[in-house]
């Protein structure tokens, strides 16, 4: 029993706090984390409720496996209706505060109603309240975690919070934790801030304990250690470069979305990749790396700790900026760089720093400047709308600019706070948005790899890598290589992915691990530490459950087949240069197929037998 | 032949995996807040520090101890707390120059690295060989051979 079995639900309207068990019958069916909030969420909000309204309800969950010495066991996740996609949305974190909550004696945590005024929640082990927050309310997270850290006098106190994005509005702030970890996408920082909830302080020393069988446990932990120290990818790729070991791979392969995916491939890649932040600058002499670093428990450490150069337009005569922090990560390098054309690596740090301080998703707001660009070059928006700035591709000090704007919602940062659908809408070029359901792409082009586009296309949250990270076998040859210029296959290929990957976010493990582990590595694990008998195959099918009870829950929402699609650019305008040339996303190809396999009509709904075999 | 824990900082990656092995040996739960080893994060710095006791010869926490309560394990140097003779009076904690000896609320006795009987968990359990035990006397040999190879020559084809 992983499993603290505690829930504390906070009822923000009230001001109430109440303990309860946690539903074991549930567990069993859907393990942790993702799949266990997303089924208390399903079962207690109405999915046509207002994303930002009294209504919707916000839980922050560790996995099972949260907090114990399983490599990368510190993650934690948090589940809510997103007010970008008006899908299910599931935010993943590592840093420390799962460890945390989990140490404190939690599970869960379920936010529902809005507070009248801003608050925060403060937890140590068994004792928890909610504390005003007026004072806390317009200061950024970094600020915010200072300032709860001198309140308490307490170092130790471990924080997730909100910054001023979320408080304006921006429809993807996300919820910062540990100064630079984040529950990044879908907005989950947005509903926080809606809730006037800034803050989650905790102080947890219980301990983690009570696996099912300690000596199992250790013995499957440690083997699973082994196997990601000795794996190229975890053992050596990740540590060195961080998952900015992608930069260049992707970029060659002609899969590198480049001003606002006109282009597969960006010239400045070799500039803003995870080899150039080991290079010394010309200008002082050292590299933009300061370190790597890892989240709780975490044997790969991927992180990246960065350092701006002290003369960097950025940075000139702001101190507060000079120290190490956390630096730019593949997603964020290339939101911010090639999707923006910009090849400044210490301006992508820059832009990335400030989305960490105030909360907001790096993806999604660089890929929404990107679309401004566009529409700037188009003349749909002009230096009427951004106050003089020349928003151009390629231009860093424009990409700061907006950086600076959106964390604070000021000006033309109310319009980048949209998101990348809803500004196109507004400056008449809706064709020009980058998105699916809402949510933008992430760093694979699916002209060059095939997969990804019906893995974006079906994505539960809207377009998301993490979902089905197919790049694994088309690109990377994991678990086995498969062709990323064809269709065939993929279907079968992200339906695999999908259902792994929902099983894995419900663990309280790290997704980073499946470069190296697959569920054959992670069942054990599970297995030594929690009650009932968790075999991969158990596995998958939780995972499957959890995929088809998300897609139900979009359905009920609102949403329909209709919505499982790409923009018109990545299926009418191909691929101009690199292996890819000539190609668009052969999304038609794959997805009837995939409803298929998926148990699913036509139309993209579970069939009552699907319902049945799943329990559902 | 005496060991030492070893600490090269510059390879800490900050994982807290040596504060968990370190609390599941010593109390069966995965717990960084009672771990006797603490890793620091600098944050503007971007460094880690892990941090124990050195198990000083002349141990300013054994000799302030009015029960004796601390005593030297001869086999491992350890100095080792003994639990049922500490009264948790906290004067070895004052004494300490490095604060590596800490008393605990729930147990009422103080609590301090004893080298786990000679197998300490946080070096087994270090990813990145920041933690190690080694030969007492030669703490020093690798910064002593990685300054040593600072003098050959680049190109080996030149000896």
């Amino acid at each position: 029993m992983a499993w603290t079995r505690n829930v504390m639900r906070v009822n923000l309207t009230k001001g109430t706090i109440t303990n309860e068990p946690l539903n074991m019958d549930w567990a069993m069916d859907y393990l942790g984390q993702r799949g266990l909030a997303s089924k208390y969420l399903v079962e207690e909000i109405d999915p046509k409720c207002d994303a930002l309204g009294s209504d919707n309800k916000l839980i922050m969950t560790t996995g099972p496996l949260t907090g114990t010495c399983a490599s990368t066991g510190g993650r934690y996740s948090v589940v809510t209706k997103s007010p970008l996609t008006g899908a299910i949305a599931c935010s993943n974190s590592g840093g420390f505060i799962g460890n945390e909550i989990k140490n404190a004696g939690w599970d869960m945590i379920i936010f529902e109603g809005i507070s009248p005024s801003p608050v925060y929640l403060y937890v140590e082990n068994d004792k928890a309240e909610l504390l005003p927050a007026d004072d806390l309310w317009g200061e950024s997270a970094w600020e915010t975690d200072e300032l709860i850290h001198k309140k308490h006098q307490d170092p130790l106190i471990r924080i997730a919070c909100v910054g001023r994005s979320a408080e304006a509005g921006c429809l993807y702030a996300g919820i910062i934790n540990d100064l630079h970890r984040a529950a990044g996408r879908s907005g989950v920082g947005t509903v926080m801030a809606s809730k006037n909830l800034k803050a989650v302080a905790v102080r947890g020393t219980k301990g983690v304990g009570n696996v099912k069988d300690p000596a199992a446990f250790l013995k499957a932990t440690e083997q699973g250690k082994k196997v990601l120290a000795e794996n190229a990818v975890t053992g050596q790729g990740l540590p060195t470069y961080g998952t900015q070991v992608l930069m260049n791979v992707i970029n060659e392969i002609g899969a590198m979305p480049t001003r606002n995916m006109r282009e597969v491939q960006f010239e400045g890649a070799s500039k803003i990749s995870g080899e150039a932040m080991h290079e010394p600058r010309p200008t002082d002499g050292r590299p933009n790396l300061t370190t790597n670093a890892a989240c709780f428990g975490c044997t790969i450490a991927c992180g990246r700790i960065s350092t701006i150069d002290q003369g960097h337009f950025s940075i000139q005569n702001k101190p507060e900026y000079w120290g190490a922090s956390g630096g730019a990560e593949y997603e964020a390098a290339w939101a911010l760089g090639s999707d923006c054309g910009v090849d400044d690596l210490d301006a992508i740090t820059y832009a990335n720093f400030l989305c960490n301080e105030d909360g907001f998703d790096p993806i999604s707001f660089g890929s929404t400047v990107a679309a401004a660009m566009e529409l700037f070059e188009i003349g749909a928006i002009t230096t009427k709308e951004t106050g003089g700035m020349e928003l151009k591709f390629g231009n860093p000090k424009a990409l700061a600019w907006a950086a600076e704007v959106t964390a604070k919602g000021e000006g033309f940062g109310k319009d980048l706070g949209l998101g990348s659908k809803r500004l196109c809408e507004k400056y008449g070029h809706p064709d020009l948005s980058m998105t699916v359901k809402g949510q933008e792409f992430p760093a694979y082009d699916p002209r060059g790899i095939q997969g990804m586009g019906l893995t974006y296309a079906t994505s539960n949250r809207g377009a998301c890598h993490l979902r089905s990270y197919t790049v694994a076998s088309e690109v990377l040859g994991i678990p086995e290589k498969t062709d990323p210029l064809v269709t065939d296959g993929k279907p079968e290929l992200v339906k695999a992915f999908q259902d792994a990957t929902a099983a894995v976010d419900s663990t309280g493990l790290c997704v980073f691990t499946t470069f190296a582990w697959t569920l054959e590595d992670i069942a054990p694990q599970v297995n030594a530490a929690c009650e009932g008998d968790w075999t991969p195959e158990k596995m998958t099918e939780v995972g499957e459950r959890i995929w088809n009870m998300e897609r139900e829950f979009n359905l009920a929402a609102g949403l329909t087949a209709k919505d499982d699609t790409l923009p018109k650019r990545l299926l009418k305008e191909a691929a101009k240069t690199g292996p890819a040339t000539g190609k668009v996303n052969g999304l038609d190809e794959m997805l009837p197929k995939y409803y298929q396999i998926r148990g699913w009509t036509p139309d993209g709904v579970p069939t009552a037998e699907t319902r049945q075999r799943l329990g559902l | 032949m005496l060991k030492s824990l070893q600490i090269e900082p510059e390879k800490c990656t900050g994982c807290l995996q040596c504060e968990m092995a370190c609390s599941y040996e010593a109390t069966g739960f995965f717990n960084p807040a009672v771990s006797r080893i603490k890793i620091f994060t600098f944050h503007e710095e971007g460094r880690f520090v892990p941090y124990t006791c050195t198990q000083c010869s002349e141990a300013w926490c054994m000799h302030a101890c009015p029960v004796e309560a601390i005593v030297l394990n001869e086999t491992t140097g350890a100095k080792e707390v003994l639990e049922d003779v500490c009264v948790g009076c906290k004067v070895c904690t004052i004494a300490c120059p490095f604060g590596t000896v800490n008393y605990n609320q729930q147990t009422k006795v103080v609590y301090k690295c004893d080298l786990c009987g000679g197998d300490p968990e946080c070096a087994k359990a270090c990813p990145t060989g920041a933690i190690t035990y080694v030969d007492a006397d030669h703490t020093g040999m690798e910064r002593m051979r990685a300054h040593a190879a600072q003098n050959l020559p680049q190109d080996s084809s030149q000896i």
